[in-house]
């Protein structure tokens, strides 16, 4: 007998479970069309690797993470890549997202398989890659991608690893019915995992309003050492927190992870997505999603396709339209509502329900708080949401969060009780929004101010050096000044007169004498060598012309440099002067690799010959 | 096909406040039964009075503040602060009398700061106070004699005619002092026995009073097990009474006894239906277990060493008074958390 803790607070509403455990799982089928978003999970959006048109095979990878946090996305049948746009998507505000849409060719033709037989001979890396290539994310939450999970960090240690079969929202029967059909390939999935992160210990915890659940589970774990915990029905005991708090009397920190207190929590879904991406070389491409309520007439679970619309479950498990007054993707207690069925089974699609008004009444009107504290005595957190909601309701956040506001898991405890039928969870949504919005403003206030200074001081610092050059350029002015002085004094001393003139003239001569020669020894060499020969002076003279230009250029960009540093008006003149000297070394350089290759064909037809 | 859109829950199952109210006056229903037994119509004329009173008040002042009047008068809680004045008032209060304190509680305590939710203080206790202080000889001298119903008490006829006359004159053999009074002011010269010797004290403890007192125990606890209240003020005040009680009366030639503090005057009534009004008291069981303490710590020291016999409304409006405070430094330590969080954000932080 497993030792068990409770966990405070608490409620038990209506299990409303046994509408959708009386069928077994059936087969959703292939749907007319399967749409595939690339946002199944927290982290980044997979970006598509097929184009519209291309045919895909069933398990083919079409969509990959490459940069961040994810994992891939399969196509669950062979088909035609329809379209990539953006489709209505599950989410609590109704949005689009971007979707790859698959029509199935009716084929369901596989890819290449490998499957592994005996994972053990593999290392821990490759099955962990073969878990991420299989895209699997935590199948119940958030959708947190399972690999990533299973590499704790390096610093903690995973002593007990959970399974988290509680299901404690009313109406999901998924993870109940999974383990009734599936228990072997869930203990199987559990093995893997338990291989991988080497736990001291092993638990199913099971709420005990599953009596088949539990039953099929024992025997399947018959001989293993993994535990059953039978806990006690309870909402909400399925909260990761709550169940870590019944199945190990530990809790887990606040703002902290369950592998800090050495736990780890799975789902049942993502036990049996392990279990075959390793056994079957099966990526994850369908799980069980519940359609119940009373709008539609056979309520039960569903082997569906990634991708299947939501509406073509309903109807297969015969919706009646006019009695649907709410649809409900989740459980009563924490899913949101859609505005259309058109939106896709996605990776964490457990459960909708088709409500009549009579099943899910409109809350009655919100009445001031009596401060009757029914709240707090079922909140699983043991925080205050009456004071929690004083405060997001007045925007005191600062009081709110003292009050631990970012504790709280939205479970809803808290309005289920509420005799004035306030919409706590609401206000706490409303809070916690604010306040993010808040933090990235002034993330964003501090880069600014950050950045401000950083520039005010660079612009002090390149002050100072400005000053100190000049004061080094005034010094060496000066120095060559009293030099050159100097120096004239010394000739006027030797009595040496400069003839500019006569120099000039010289200069004049000596040019004249030059291109007499060449034109003599022109006329009685061959024209082949003459180019060659006629080259080398030129090489000469262009490599002159392109330092005179780079030079040049140095000497503006510094000019520009300064300006910019003072910010003075000259800058656009300065710019294209630097940008015309630029120009100036391009042409330098262009004239020189020029005449350098043609030299160098010359010589080379030289040798040759 | 249009869906509702709504946020999570989408499932409710609570008691609604109205619902609530409804249970707090059922579980009164005891108490009052025993008051009429034991004291005569007085109190139930009151109650039905008192409620009435009450009623139409809250309906002028919301119509008066733009607020919906039905919606409001339904969740009962105007209700419930006629009743509590009815049970807490003198059996033959005159009429004025009760309607000035049911019309301070409603219009001055509860409306004037905001309705429902919004009041600091228990509305009943202060327009009780304000009767108390304003009119001490009308809330001193109409205190039915006890067990009169059996001995050819007033009729009901009679009783009416006298709540609601014009002269109040006082009639020999109708009234008579309360058992708390009685001791507080004969003790000081009397030894207990002599004082215990006093028709209103009878064989018992406290003549109709103890029957009184254990049916709105009975009440109560019938409150604290349909979860309407928690046990934690309850039994802060009681425990805390009792502790005053042991530690400084121990001579009854001084101070009444505890079976006379526990089952006398307005104990079981202030602690189950009075104290534990939600609006006006602490929130965490922490906070509500000191709540509750302070207020039986004030009516021991009111009763054995003030001027007044008997102190629930008093001390209930004091320990209002620390209410915002209390429940700063008593917040719960929450999931994941070392300690509690206690004071205001930015000072020790848990």
């Amino acid at each position: 007998m497993t030792q068990m803790w409770d966990f405070a607070g608490g409620i038990h509403p209506a299990e409303n479970k046994q509408q959708s455990t009386a069928r077994a799982i059936r087969m959703a089928g292939l749907p007319e069309r399967l749409v595939l978003p690339l946002q199944q999970h927290i982290g980044d959006p997979a970006e598509p690797l097929v184009e519209v048109g291309e045919r895909v095979l069933k398990g083919q990878k079409i969509a990959d993470v490459t940069l961040g946090m994810g994992v891939p996305v399969h196509a669950p049948t062979s088909g035609v890549i329809e379209s990539i746009a953006e489709l209505p998507v599950p989410h609590p505000s109704g949005m689009n997202d971007w979707c790859i849409t698959l029509k199935p060719d009716g084929e369901d033709e596989w890819r290449e398989r490998h499957p592994v037989s005996d994972y053990r001979s593999l290392d821990r890396e490759t099955v962990l890659g073969l878990i991420h290539e299989a895209g699997i994310s935590g199948m119940g939450g958030a959708g947190f991608p399972t690999d990533i999970k299973l590499r704790p960090p390096k610093d903690r240690k995973v002593d007990t690893l959970i399974l988290n079969g509680a299901e404690c929202e009313p109406y999901i029967t998924a993870d109940d019915m999974t383990m009734r059909e599936h228990a072997a390939e869930v203990v199987a999935g559990l093995k893997v995992m338990a291989w991988i992160l080497r736990p001291e210990r092993c638990v199913i915890g099971i709420e005990d309003n599953k009596p088949q659940a539990i039953e099929a589970m024992q025997k399947a774990c018959e001989g293993t050492q993994i535990e059953i915990a039978v806990i006690p029905t309870k909402y909400p005991s399925g909260g990761e927190k709550q169940l870590i708090r019944i199945l190990t009397g530990l809790e887990v920190p606040s703002a902290g992870i369950p592998a800090d207190i050495g736990v780890m929590c799975q789902n049942i879904g993502t036990a049996v997505a392990v279990s075959r991406a390793v056994f079957d070389d099966s990526p994850l491409i369908s799980r069980i999603v519940t359609i119940t309520g009373d709008a539609v007439r056979e309520p039960g679970n569903f082997e569906a396709l990634i991708g299947t619309p939501i509406d073509h479950l309903l109807e297969r498990a015969g919706l009646e339209s006019r009695k649907a007054n709410r649809l409900v993707l989740g459980g009563p207690m924490m899913g949101y509502t859609l505005t259309t069925t058109a939106v896709p089974v996605t990776k964490t699609t457990n459960c909708v329900i088709a409500a009549t008004e009579a099943e899910l009444p409109a809350p009655p009107p919100e009445q001031p708080c009596i401060r009757c504290g029914q709240c707090a005595e079922v909140c699983p957190m043991e925080l205050l949401p009456q004071q929690l909601f004083w405060y997001s309701k007045s925007g005191e956040f600062e009081k709110a969060e003292h009050l631990n506001l970012f504790d709280c898991i939205e479970c809803g405890a808290c309005s289920y009780v509420c005799p004035s039928s306030i919409p706590l969870v609401q206000y706490y949504r409303y809070a916690k929004g604010e306040i993010r919005v808040q933090r990235a403003e002034q993330i964003k206030a501090d880069r600014a101010r950050e950045r401000f200074e950083a520039r005010q001081a660079r612009l002090e610092r390149e002050q100072q050096e400005k000053e100190q050059r000049r004061k080094e350029r005034a010094k060496a002015a000066a120095e060559a000044q009293a030099k050159k002085q100097a120096e004239a004094e010394k000739a006027a001393a030797a009595g040496e007169a400069v003839d500019e003139r006569a120099a000039k003239a010289a200069l004049v001569q000596q040019a004249l004498e030059r291109k007499k020669a060449k034109a003599a020894k022109a006329s009685p060499t061959g024209s082949e060598e003459a180019p060659a020969h006629e080259d080398k002076p030129d090489i000469e003279a262009l490599e002159k012309q392109l330092n005179q230009a780079r030079a040049k250029l140095d000497t503006m960009q510094g000019m520009l440099d300064e300006a910019k540093a003072q910010q003075a008006d000259n800058v656009d003149k300065l710019e294209r002067a630097v940008a015309k000297n630029h120009d100036r070394v391009q042409r330098a350089e262009q004239a020189l690799a020029d005449a350098r290759k043609a030299l160098a064909s010359a010589t080379e037809s030289q040798t040759s010959d | 096909m249009a869906f509702v859109q709504q946020s999570s829950p989408h499932a409710h199952n609570a008691l609604p406040t109205s619902r609530v109210m409804l249970w707090v006056i059922i579980a009164a229903l005891p108490g009052l039964i025993a008051q009429t037994a034991f004291f005569g119509w007085g109190n139930l004329i009151n109650v039905v009075w008192c409620i009435a009173v009450a009623l139409a008040s809250e309906a002028a002042i919301l119509k008066l503040r733009g607020k919906p009047v039905a919606f409001f008068l339904r969740d009962n809680t105007a209700a419930v602060t006629g009743l509590l004045l009815g049970l807490s008032l003198p059996q033959f209060a005159p009429w004025w009398v009760s309607a000035i304190a049911v019309i301070t509680a409603i219009v001055i305590a509860k409306q004037l700061y905001g309705g429902l939710g919004s009041n600091p203080f228990n509305p009943a206790m202060v327009g009780y106070a304000l009767v108390l202080i304003s009119f001490p000889v009308a809330m001193t001298t109409n205190w039915a004699e006890a067990a009169m119903l059996f001995q050819g008490a007033p009729g009901f006829g009679e009783t009416l005619a006298r709540i609601f006359s014009a002269s109040q004159t006082t009639v020999d053999g109708w009234t008579m002092a309360t058992p708390l009074g009685e001791y507080k002011h004969k003790i000081a010269s009397h030894t207990a026995t002599e004082v215990l010797a006093h028709p209103t004290f009878g064989d018992g403890i406290a003549r109709g009073w103890e029957w009184v007192n254990a049916a709105f125990l009975v009440g109560g606890l019938l409150l604290v097990f349909l979860r309407i209240i928690t046990w934690h003020i309850p039994a802060g005040f009681l425990g805390a009474l009792m502790v005053m009680s042991l530690a400084f009366g121990a001579n009854a030639d001084q101070y009444a006894p505890l079976s006379l503090h526990l089952l006398a005057g307005g104990t079981m009534l202030g602690a189950f239906f009075i104290a534990t009004d939600p609006v006006s008291a602490a929130t965490s069981h922490q906070g509500k277990l000191i709540y509750g303490a302070g207020i039986g710590i004030l009516i021991y020291i009111i009763r054995s060493w003030g001027n007044y016999p008997d102190a629930v409304a008093f001390s209930v409006l004091l320990m209002n008074f620390a209410v915002p405070f209390i429940d700063y430094y008593t917040p719960p330590r929450a999931y994941g958390h070392h300690k509690a969080r206690r004071g205001l954000p930015g000072k020790n932080q848990g």
